[in-house]
């Protein structure tokens, strides 16, 4: 099982238990306590979303945004249909943890999405789940039923007179969709392509309603942030870090996995438990959060907290959490390329920048692998990164410029050497 | 075109999202269409599309989008294999060009001889602390695939 | 009013506009290719990209939206460096053959690539190819050139109604294409070559025939609908009509065309074309000079007359003829003692003629019908015979206009329509009753038509309710107009819409039916309103035999309510005069004088549209061959007749007799006068036919433009009914038919349509039915 650290979400959670997920194992775990108490006291939305403020939490879904502050921003009091959204659907190379959390505790998920949508005026939602992980798409319709069956969901929950639906989407292989308004459009049965902004979403959103749009890890930790107040939440944390976190490692350690531990962990100690660099290798790089993050070279990795500000200080992003870890036997070239190509095949292709530039990159990045490369490769590449950046409606682009940004920055020698010797600097092997 | 089972599916579906707004329902539909035949030929998308009331090319736009339709018939198992970089890190090409070999298949997206198995590229599973990982047609994923892991799969399915 | 700051400059604008809009309103350009005025905004191309002082990045000048204080700058280092980058990316795999390309010259990436773009490329990776798609006869693609703009896949979305093209697969993969197999086929599709900003879509027909700098442009207006869509045509150097395209008018056709009148030109160069004057003797037809035509049809004439009275001459024109040949015709022919004149060659029922107060029109300007909140639209194949006002009504009904239908044919009209109501012809007015009945129900108010005997239904209900709730416009349309109880349909328009505090309009088909009535081409009535005259109308003509016919700008046997009528009565007449642009073999056969007249593109002219605007045109190509004009050929005829005041020099002159057409609006009236009208439910004894004009068969022109008749609308089947009339006679979808009507039989093959009543047989007028008889009149059908 891949859940080595718990946090809030995964507190009291035997994963080695194949019912954990049920609704009995989650009510035992003190679950649908914070929606009761809600529903029963009449705990004002004002409320409810003053306590997600203390909370401090951040939206995990990679931007870092404060939830009850996002909250804050619908329309609630307006008449008329309003959504609240879940975003599950994961698809950042290295992230893996909202499968986990919809695999372990759904309910956790389902719980947050009520007590969201009572605080924001919404009476339905719907969570959208990545295509690839279709099984948990289907676990979380059985828990969706469990609920429904206990009167947590549907009309008059728990005899409160508050009514609301919740329904799953799936995905079908399109990492673009893990953008909010892409993801509405594809709810909506479009392709999906993101949206530009303005109108956003809390005025126009899903149908054209006002809609909230959280990760899945942000609304799973709604319910312990209600039940057990937000500064208790805030307080695991570091200022303006609230709470615990989950970080999903992969790549060159001992014990890949998602560790629930609070922000402001020095990363060695993350590092640490995961059981330190496979088979004692020297660390070379390490992306920090999920591959849209740029890449930080070993040495300044180590001296990094995994915080959101710590992370921003040594130039990249905590991101949704996902940490890739690279020996010292990887090819920088080649890794960029994967990447490259990545980011290239995922590109929705509306925006012109975007689609030509994305293809543009990867192409002068395989060429430079494959030993074409030209001498003023490395200042073309950094000239179209430039006509693409901040140029685009979505962020796509962006996270496809980062890492070439990043990689030949800190490794600019190896580039070089690859354009000049038309063959890797490193005896590469990926393991 | 579509079985009653199917057709079934697919109203439920359709109840999950507001009357007016049946177009929702097309990426489940198209879900549905290809779990039971395999593929989505033109045929069918027009099926799935004048069943769930939208315009031809709207459904068309939707499977061509999504990378999990498959637009060509393809082996009764498709294994699709990450090789983004965290899989890869951990095997996730090598157990690509293992499938390969071990199936006599000569590249990606390729056919094994009988007919039985399809090889893809996946991008992000979004299971990069299982690599590596291997998705079998679309819908069950398979953890820590080493050769041992991958042999014993395949005898499975077979 | 906000005020911000564009280029330096301080400006105000409407809360809400984007900056672009703001910019192109103050005369500044900021270069963009998605964007475009009449679709959503998609904001996809980037090309737009502008400063904005504080803002994070460059921002898309299209879809930003203006705020107080802020300063814009378009043409700042960043903006041109941002654009200068999208133009690159757009460049890449752009294939670089302006010279072949058929948008070359009038491109606008290549217009902003000669600004925007780098002098040599840095991009030396293989070039993107993308396979070309079949849109069918009209628009022919080179996908390699398109930039991904969408805009032709939401005109075909927004616009036209039905998205019939999507923007498939994903990253530089994307492709604009139909559904696999599938053509475009809207009416409306020529238009995406115009939204098309470079030369990924052009038009079939024009392919390759010239280069756009070497053609000459002119104004014109479009002949085919009474919407009077602006164009501009384009002739090439041998004075040939190559091209049309739309000439913006926001009040009528805004930046658009129909079909019909984008690709209509190619009818124009028909081989039968009539191009020298010929006339007939001991059955042979020879080419004449023009002096010898005129005096002999002159002759033939005045011959009838003398031996047979001036009563035995009847005079039908379309309404596709011009202001001035109409005025002509009439004034000429009144002169000479001749009041058997009319245009209203489809209509059987003219017992309002004399009871009308005016001239009927669509009962207010475009603009206002579509800001109506309720529309009730009775009797119209709406499509068929309007293709762009439909568009408008179809934006209207999107923003939430209430649009009703009450028809013998149902449509989808791609829109949401409240009610529509598919229905017998023969129950038309009982419907229309019922919907007068509810509105006298809800309102309390009481009507001296006798509805004893009228209950109205849910439906009925639901529309009067409509119309009551939001002073709706009832709209009257072309198979309304065939009906044997058309007069019955007006006076309960005219009655709903009094109780309802509403509008009365009528659907006029043909360019020209409102300029019609205004310069009195009507047997009750002459020029302006002006004094009652008693001849005989269009059928009566034709009922009882004339000994001689003239003939104006029509295949009457196709362009009449019966062909059959039509051609025993031209056959039967010791002369028929005829001045046409075409010719056929029916009328070699009836003709005795065939004066070739040049059809709109080759004569100054004038039309008023459905909702009265005068609109005049000038020739815009030479007359082919020898034909000529139609008013000067009826100034000779008038001369050689002896006849005062035909002494005109110039089409000024004929103009300076029209002039108050150029304020028709106190002519314009729907209102009709009720005495004694009763409803009582239809009795449907046997079939009867319906008598559909094809959107491509609505004028000697059209019939004759190639392409359009390779579109699937000009293949629609002829002959069609529905499945409970199927079983009834015992037939299945392409089942050979016999049908019969009156002495004509014919063999059909059944195509099996829903869209019609129960006892309704469909029965298209084209050239296969032409020895058919009315309409609307009873019909056969044996299996
Ligand atoms: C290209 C792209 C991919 C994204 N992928 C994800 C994702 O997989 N999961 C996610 O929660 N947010 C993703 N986001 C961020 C979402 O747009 C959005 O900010 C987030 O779901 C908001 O939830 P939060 O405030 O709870 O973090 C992505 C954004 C972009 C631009
Ligand atoms: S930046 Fe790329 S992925 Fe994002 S909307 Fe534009 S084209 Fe699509
Ligand atoms: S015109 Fe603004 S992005 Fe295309």
């Amino acid at each position: 099982m891949a859940i080595f650290e718990k946090g809030v979400i995964f507190a009291g959670i035997d994963t080695n238990n194949p019912d954990c997920w049920r609704l009995d194992e989650y009510l035992k775990r003190g679950g649908y306590q914070a929606l009761k108490r809600i529903l029963n006291e009449k705990i004002t939305p004002e409320n409810v979303i003053a306590e997600m403020k203390t909370s401090g939490l951040r939206g995990r879904g990679g931007a870092g945004f404060p939830t009850g502050l996002k909250w804050s921003f619908m329309p609630r009091t307006m008449p008329g249909q309003k959504y609240i959204v879940c975003n599950t659907d994961e698809g950042e190379p290295g992230t893996f943890k909202d499968r986990d959390i919809i695999r372990f505790n759904p309910h956790a998920v389902i719980e947050g999405m009520i007590i969201a949508g009572y605080s924001i005026g919404a009476s339905a939602g719907y969570n959208y789940i990545h295509g690839e992980i279709f099984e948990l798409y289907q676990r979380f319709e059985a828990a969706l039923a469990e609920a429904r069956a206990a009167n947590l969901l549907g009309t008059n929950i728990v005899g409160s007179g508050f009514d609301f639906e919740l329904h799953a989407h799936h995905g079908y292989g399109a990492y673009i969709c893990g953008d909010e308004t892409a993801l509405l459009n594809s709810i909506e049965g479009r392709k999906g392509q993101p949206r530009f902004k303005p109108p956003f979403p809390a005025g126009h959103g899903l149908y054209g309603k006002p809609t909230t749009i959280n990760n899945t890890e942000s609304l799973a930790s709604v319910p312990y942030i209600l039940r057990d107040g937000g500064q208790e939440f805030m307080d695991k944390g570091i200022p303006n870090n609230g709470g615990t976190k989950l970080f999903s490692i992969s790549g060159h350690v001992e014990r890949p996995g998602n560790y629930e531990i609070p922000l402001g962990t020095p990363f060695s100690k993350l590092l640490e438990m995961a059981g330190g660099m496979r088979g004692g290798k020297k660390m070379k790089a390490v992306i920090p959060g999920g591959s849209s993050a740029p890449v930080l070279p070993a040495e300044i990795m180590m001296q990094c907290n995994m915080d959101y500000d710590s992370i921003a200080k040594a130039g990249s992003m905590l991101g949704s959490g996902a940490v890739i870890v690279m020996d010292e036997d990887v090819c920088m070239v080649k890794a960029l390329e994967r990447l490259a190509y990545f980011y290239h095949e995922e590109s929705c292709g509306q925006c012109t920048p975007c689609r030509e530039g994305t293809g543009w990159l990867y192409q002068i990045i395989h060429r430079i692998e494959n030993g074409l490369g030209r001498p003023d490769d490395l200042e073309l590449l950094d000239s179209i990164g430039n006509q693409m950046t901040g140029r685009t409606i979505c962020a796509l682009a962006e996270a496809a410029v980062f890492p070439v940004r990043s990689f030949t920055k800190h490794f600019r020698a190896e580039f070089e050497y690859h354009i000049e010797h038309k063959k890797c600097l490193v005896d590469h092997r990926w393991y | 075109m579509l079985s009653l089972e199917s057709l079934k599916q697919i109203d439920v579906e359709l109840a999950k999202y507001p009357a007016d707004c049946r177009r929702s329902a097309i990426m489940s539909a198209l879900r549905i269409a290809q779990t039971e035949l395999g593929w989505l030929s033109t045929d069918t998308i027009e099926f799935v599309a004048s069943y769930i009331k939208i315009p031809a090319t709207q459904a068309l736009e939707v499977a061509t989008f999504y990378g999990m339709y498959n637009l060509k018939p393809v082996g009764k198992y498709k294994l699709a294999v990450c090789t983004n970089l965290p899989c890869a890190l951990r095997g996730g090409v090598a157990t690509a060009e293992y499938l390969l070999g071990k199936l006599n298949i000569a590249k990606l997206g390729g056919t094994s001889a009988d007919g039985k198995f399809t090889v893809v590229e996946a991008e992000c599973l979004g299971a990069c602390g299982d690599a590596p990982v291997l998705l079998v047609n679309n819908h069950k994923m398979c953890s820590f695939m080493s050769p041992e892991a991958i042999d014993k799969k395949l005898a499975e399915l077979i | 009013m906000i005020e911000f700051e564009l280029d330096g400059k301080t400006v105000q604008a409407k809360p809400g506009s984007t900056i672009l809009e703001v910019a192109l309103s103050e005369g500044k350009y900021i270069p963009h290719f998605c964007y475009h005025k009449k679709l959503s905004i998609a904001a996809n191309c980037r090309m737009c990209l502008v400063e904005v002082e504080k803002a994070r990045a460059p921002a898309p000048a299209c879809a930003t939206p203006v705020t107080e204080g802020m300063k814009v700058h378009t043409c700042s280092k960043l903006a041109v460096e941002a654009q200068k980058g999208v133009m690159e990316f757009l460049l890449i795999n752009h294939p670089l053959d302006c010279p072949i390309c058929d948008q070359g010259g009038e491109c606008q990436l290549q217009d902003l690539a000669v600004g925007y773009g780098r002098g040599a490329s840095r991009f030396e990776e293989a070039k993107r190819a993308v396979v070309d798609k079949d849109l069918g006869p009209l628009v022919k693609t080179t996908m390699t050139r398109c930039i991904h703009c969408s805009r032709c896949v939401r005109f075909s979305d927004e616009i036209a109604g039905y998205q019939e093209l999507g923007m498939s697969y994903r990253n530089n993969h994307v492709e604009v294409m139909p559904f696999i197999g599938k053509t475009v086929d809207s009416e409306l599709s020529g238009n995406i070559i115009d939204v098309c900003p470079v030369g990924a879509l052009t038009s079939k027909p024009f392919r390759d025939v010239a280069r756009s700098w070497e053609l000459s442009r002119r104004k014109s207006i479009a002949p085919h609908d009474a919407l009077g869509s602006n164009i501009q045509v384009h002739i090439d150097k041998y004075h040939k009509v190559v091209r049309v395209l739309p000439l913006e008018n926001e009040a009528l056709n805004e930046c658009w065309l129909s079909d019909r009148d984008r690709f209509s030109y190619e009818g124009l160069y028909h081989a039968e074309r009539a191009t020298e004057p010929m006339i007939k003797q001991d059955g042979k037809w020879h080419k004449v000079d023009w002096e010898t035509a005129l005096t002999y049809a002159a002759k033939s004439i005045n011959g009838v007359k003398i031996d047979h009275g001036a009563d035995a001459i009847g005079v039908l024109a379309s309404a596709i003829s011009t202001s001035e040949e109409l005025h002509l015709l009439q004034k000429m022919m009144r002169a000479f003692g001749v009041n058997n004149l009319d245009y209203r060659l489809e209509q059987q029922d003219f017992s309002l003629d004399g009871k009308t107060e005016g001239v009927s029109y669509l009962g207010s300007s475009v603009l206002d019908l579509i800001a109506n909140k309720a529309v009730l639209v009775v009797g119209s194949v709406l499509r068929e015979e309007h293709p762009l006002l439909t568009q408008r009504l179809r934006q209207a009904s999107k923003r939430g206009m209430e649009l009703h239908s009450i028809n013998v044919m149902a449509q989808d009209l791609l829109a949401p329509v409240a009610t529509e109501i598919t229905l017998d012809p023969r129950e038309l007015v009982y419907a229309l009753a019922q919907v007068l009945q509810a509105t006298l129900e809800i309102t309390n108010k009481s009507s001296n038509v006798d509805l004893s005997q009228v209950i109205p239904n849910a439906k009925t209900q639901a529309i009067a309710a409509s119309l009551v709730k939001n002073q709706g416009h009832v709209l009257l349309g072309r198979v309304a107009r065939g009906l044997a109880n058309y007069s019955e349909l007006v006076l309960l328009a005219n009655e709903i819409a009094r109780v309802c505090d509403g509008k009365i309009g009528t659907l006029p088909s043909l360019a020209n039916e409102v300029g019609a009535q205004l310069v009195g081409f009507t047997p009750y009535r002459a020029a302006f309103n002006g004094y009652f005259t008693k001849g005989l109308n269009a059928r009566q003509m034709l009922e009882n035999q004339r000994k001689a016919y003239v003939l104006l700008n029509t295949e009457l046997e196709q362009d009449g309510y019966s062909s059959q009528l039509a051609l025993a009565a031209l056959n039967k007449a010791e002369t028929v005069v005829v001045m046409s642009a075409y010719t056929n073999d029916d009328m070699l056969e009836y003709a005795d004088v065939i004066l070739p007249i040049t059809p709109f593109s080759e004569t100054a002219g004038s039309y008023v549209n459905l909702e009265g605007t005068w609109q005049k045109f000038n020739g815009v190509t030479r007359p082919l061959g020898e034909a000529k004009p139609a008013w000067k050929i009826l100034r000779v005829i008038a001369n050689k007749l002896g006849l005062d005041g035909f002494e005109y020099t110039s089409i000024e002159d004929v103009r300076a007799e029209l002039s108050n057409l150029a304020d028709t609006s106190s002519y314009l009236n729907n209102q009709a006068n009720i005495d004694g009208l009763k409803i009582v439910p239809a009795q449907l004894n046997g079939l009867i036919r319906f008598g559909i004009t094809g959107i491509y068969n609505s004028d000697s022109i059209i019939r004759r433009s190639h392409s359009l008749q390779q579109t699937p609308w000009a293949k629609l089947p002829t002959l069609a009914l529905n499945a409970k009339l199927a079983k009834i006679l015992g037939v299945v979808d392409s089942s050979e038919v016999q049908v019969k009507q009156a002495h004509a039989q014919r063999k059909f093959t059944v195509s099996v349509c829903d869209d019609l009543a129960d006892s309704v047989v469909l029965l298209a007028k084209n050239s296969t039915t032409l020895s058919f008889a009315g309409s609307f009149d009873a019909i056969e059908v044996n299996a």
